[in-house]
């Protein structure tokens, strides 16, 4: 665009992409592995405290219901059992939950007077044992007053009285409706040649990691204080918030990170079981530990994935795609606690890596009676994925192109950088065209088109999918806000940090303000570390800071930690050099600039033998301070800390017609997966699967790869079986692992292969870009690509998803009855 | 209405342990919570995720599907017993080599499940291996690298004992 220069800032990158590192780029086992391979890490449910009780809570049965009396007199009489709250109860101590949306939905931590969920929350009991804690749940009796169930959002859209969840909002459930137009939409519509059109359904999964949300709290009444352990991801980030609903000043609670078994964005916040667990310790007077089971996690974890209906039409002019449409309703659950910020999310790279100049969005948020949406794995970006790649694919189908060749004409190409897409946000860098190449090489793309035709003039039913999109990454929170009326905020940040020392015997302390989540924190920080410092990573070590010592931090979510922990570093470190280097030029007594890194010694450029180790420097800066000329600049000790702030971020227009620089750090995918469809079970069998990724600069490749195939794996289980499955009533028929497939290796292909191609981002250190969540990003579109071109003899459309072997049963059946009327 | 508490003595790992516990106590919970055994994980508590796999009498079983009064007089092996961080078990350290672990929460269970497959069948084919270990839920690696690092694991052991 040609105002595109004038809005870009500056680049801040202080380390440029090299063409050689020592550390970074390298595929280095993980510190963290060693405790977790001999189960010796600390999660949640290991913590133990003495004097600690168990909580549990009685979960709703009823999907959408009042409170009409609720008898806990039996539940208090059994043995063991310490304490009964009841919702009412619980709202004396603790206020509601926080919301990001505007303005909010109302959410407590126990339902006071009314339940929106089956699953939600209804009474908690503490007892001496999670036994007892569970055998007093079935002795509280409820009486209950039904209401009407909302499922269905386009009528719960229409549902007005009982039917209205939130009637202090106003007697509907749509929480939320704008539409948004970017760039000449109208025109682009007019003068297409051909206009592509399809309604499309992504069905509500959900991150479902092996271990649940729990929190371990006591409160100190002699300091007024609680202090939670909890798996949360953002403690540091909105730990505040979750202060504000016990009712204390922020300094009056401190949150200490536990290892978390995955979390994939459902650990992002985690407020509910911390509020709960402080509210009942306090209540108590003892700690108390509370850890979701599976069941309370599947049907009340507060992190669904979306859950969205689509019209969609796509404007094509001479081959090239222009503009597009899309209508959506999302059927959010029954609150709210990211208002629309996962559309928001999408908007950053709606348009994917195609030159396209127009967007119209129009957007329903529905509330209704399931379990409310959170975070999972691309917080809606994925949505955006496998609509825009379904598009594609219609209009290749439609105007009878070929996939690669239409893909190709249309890609945003690479002396195009930065370059500006009609929302506003701006794609730092990337080579599309070179990751598709590599791509299409690993697979042997040429000779399974000809397997392909081969095994179905043996009827057999082979697809080769391909989806070519985006990940964006390094979030700024404006995504949050920016697409509500008002307020309007000032830029946000959202940043990350790191304090660094070294002690009197040259070993390096790194404190992350930010906790493991599954990914590889303490790597990262070491090899990042291990590179800055030219010091052995075998003298790192890693911790995490409680929330009482965290610096700003924000948390890893949106594929940004990677980034943002080593622009912290980065900036610790070069603070930590300088200082190293002023108190060796004073033991060599030497010029500060002659000085190097190299390693783990200070020494004088070009002389060989002139240099202090680490530890003689670190030993004197430690103890001998006063034996160094006198500047206040110059401290006993090594230390220093960073607060690195968002890489590049804009603000949005006052009038919304530009959303502003907000997710600018664009990753790129291309996924190839082959799959056979057997057409008389409905049955999707991978033969192959190939995804290559560019992540900017490579700081581990194995891990990356790792993040890659983990993805894929959930995006898998995305397209193919899993799903939330609520019926008329509210009932969540898919409630336990029995119900809710999750992939086996059975299910996978048994190898993903992995390329990466790097185009460094100019904008972050060393041009890292992030890549945590690409593989669940590529994967749904790739495979519904796949089942459809397989099933392309039969002309079978795939629309939604999963593609659950009944469903494609069913598409197959239909298709064949299609074509046996027409032949009549 | 509670019931008496029964005698349990077991040994974990080579230890004797003797405890008087309810007779509905998990057995992953009485790992965990009664002897401090936390590296044994709970996922599901309905048998299907895998993560409580220990071995009981040298066979996988699923801790949360049995009681302890049930273990009373087996030996149990668990993650502690395999190796210690600086002498790893080939397992842990194929694991560790392979990037056969993300958030170490199904990791305990996979090794036990690969442990029973090596020490039974010491040169097992990739379909044996993962059919050892296909019973097991991950979240975070997509498998490929779980299997890769038992099958290097069983490589190191052929090596070792040649």
């Amino acid at each position: 665009m040609s105002d595109a220069p004038s809005r870009i800032p500056r680049s801040r990158q202080q380390e440029p992409p090299r063409s050689a590192y020592r550390w970074i780029g390298r595929p280095m086992k993980r510190v963290e592995d060693p405790r977790l391979l001999t189960g010796h890490g600390t999660y949640v449910d290991d913590i133990h405290l003495p004097g600690m009780a168990h909580a549990a809570v009685l979960r709703s049965p009823h999907a959408h219901a009042r409170i009409k009396s609720i008898d806990t007199s039996r539940a208090k009489a059994l043995s063991g059992v310490i304490l009964v709250m009841t919702g009412a109860e619980a709202a004396e101590k603790a206020g509601p939950l926080p919301c990001f949306a505007n303005p909010p939905v109302k959410q407590m931590c126990i339902a006071a007077d009314r339940v929106r969920h089956v699953g939600e929350p209804v009474a908690a009991v503490v007892a001496e044992s999670r036994y007892a804690a569970e055998d007093a749940l079935e002795l509280i009796e409820v009486t209950w007053e039904p209401l009407p169930v909302m499922t269905d959002p386009e009528e719960a859209a229409r549902a007005s009285g009982d039917g209205v969840l939130h009637p202090d909002r106003g007697d509907t459930n749509v929480a939320f409706r704008r539409s948004f137009d970017f760039g000449p939409v109208d025109e682009d519509f007019a003068q297409a040649d051909h206009i592509i059109r399809r309604k499309l359904r992504w069905p509500r999964s959900g991150a479902q990691p092996m271990e649940t949300v729990g929190a371990v709290a006591e409160y100190n009444p002699g300091t007024g204080k609680f202090t939670i352990h909890a798996n949360s991801s953002m403690y540091n980030y909105v730990g505040w918030l979750v202060a504000a609903s016990l009712g204390v000043p922020a300094h009056r609670l401190n949150i200490v990170p536990t290892l978390a078994g995955g979390s994939f964005g459902s650990k992002i916040f985690t407020h509910r079981v911390m509020v709960i667990a402080a509210t009942l310790a306090r209540a108590c007077g003892r700690p108390v530990k509370y850890i979701e089971d599976r069941i309370d996690n599947i049907t009340a974890c507060d992190a669904h994935g979306c859950d969205r209906i689509y019209d969609v039409e796509l404007a094509i002019k001479d081959g090239l795609m222009t503009g597009l449409k899309c209508h959506v309703i999302d059927d959010y659950g029954a609150y709210f606690q990211f208002g629309v910020g996962h559309h928001g999310n999408a908007l950053s790279q709606i348009t994917g890596p195609y030159r396209m100049r127009s967007v119209r969005l129009d957007l329903i948020a529905v509330l209704t009676n399931k379990c409310q949406q959170g975070a999972y794995r691309g917080f809606g970006s994925d949505v955006g994925n496998f609509v825009l790649e379904r598009m594609v694919d219609a209009a290749v189908r439609e105007l009878n192109e070929d996939p690669i060749q239409f893909r190709r004409r249309n890609f945003i190409q690479p002396d195009q950088f930065p370059y500006l897409i009609p929302t506003g946000n701006m794609y730092d860098s990337g080579n599309y065209s070179a990751v598709l190449e590599e791509a299409l090489g690993l697979l042997d793309y040429a000779g399974w088109r000809k397997r392909q035709q081969e095994a179905r003039q043996n009827g057999k039913f082979i697809g080769i999918g391909i989806a070519t999109c985006q990940e964006r990454s390094v979030f700024s929170a404006t995504e949050f806000w920016m697409l509500n009326e008002d307020p309007g905020f000032a830029l946000t940040s959202s940043p990350e940090s790191v304090a660094l020392k070294m002690d009197p015997t040259g070993k390096v302390f790194v404190a992350l303000q930010a906790p493991f989540w599954g990914n590889s924190p303490e790597t990262v920080a070491t090899q990042i570390l291990a590179e800055q410092l030219q010091i052995d990573p075998q003298d790192i070590t890693v911790t995490y800071s409680d929330s009482d010592h965290g610096l700003n931090g924000t948390g890893p979510g949106g594929s940004r930690f990677t980034v943002m922990l080593a622009g912290a570093v980065v900036g610790a470190a070069q603070q930590l050099k300088q200082k190293l280097i002023r108190v060796a030029a004073h033991m060599l007594e030497t010029d500060a600039s002659d000085l190097e890194l190299r390693d783990g010694k200070v020494g004088v450029r070009g002389v060989p033998g002139m240099e202090k180790t680490f530890a003689e420097v670190a030993l004197h800066a430690h103890y001998f301070r006063l034996s160094m000329p006198d500047d206040p600049s110059l401290t006993s000790g090594l230390d220093a800390a960073h607060v690195y702030d968002h890489p590049v971020t804009t603000l949005p227009a006052a009038d919304r017609k530009n959303l502003g620089i907000f997710y600018p750090i664009m990753g790129h995918m291309c996924h190839l997966p082959v799959v056979e469809v057997d057409i008389e079970t409905g049955k999707v069998k991978f033969l192959a699967y190939v995804a290559v990724h560019d992540c900017g600069t490579l700081v581990n490749p194995m891990t990356l790869a790792g993040h890659v195939r983990g993805g894929v794996a959930q995006g898998i289980g995305t397209a193919l079986y899993e799903r939330y499955h609520y019926d008329r009533e509210g009932q969540l028929l898919t409630a336990n692992f029995m119900d809710y497939l999750i992939p086996t290796l059975h299910e996978l292909p048994e190898e993903i292969v992995v390329g990466h191609i790097e185009t460094p981002s100019p904008f972050t250190e060393y041009g890292i870009k992030g890549g945590g969540e690409g593989g669940r990003m590529g994967a749904p579109p790739a495979v519904a690509s796949a089942v459809e071109d397989a099933l392309k003899p039969l002309g079978v459309q795939v629309d939604a998803l999963p593609l659950t072997p009944r469903y494609l049963r069913g598409l197959i059946r239909q298709a064949q009855q299609h074509r046996l009327a027409a032949a009549d | 209405m509670p019931i008496d508490n029964e005698r349990v003595r077991v040994s974990v790992n080579g230890v004797i342990y003797e405890r008087s516990v309810e007779p509905r106590l998990l057995l992953s919970d009485f790992l965990r919570h009664e002897l401090g055994l936390t590296g044994t994980h709970v996922g599901c508590e309905h048998g299907v995720c895998g993560m409580c796999t220990i071995l009981l009498d040298g066979r996988t079983a699923r801790s949360c599907l049995a009681f302890a009064v049930q273990a009373d007089g087996c030996q149990i092996r668990t993650v502690e017993g395999l190796g210690s961080v600086d002498s790893l078990h080939p397992i842990q350290d194929a694991f560790w080599e392979k990037h056969g672990l993300q958030c170490g929460y199904c990791t305990p269970a996979m090794l036990m499940a690969a442990v029973e497959l090596m020490e039974a069948n010491p040169n097992p084919s990739r379909e044996e291996i993962r059919d050892a270990v296909g019973g097991i839920l991950c979240r975070c690696t997509g498998y490929q690298t779980i299997v890769e690092a038992v099958a290097l694991a069983v490589r190191r052991v052929q090596e070792v004992t040649k």
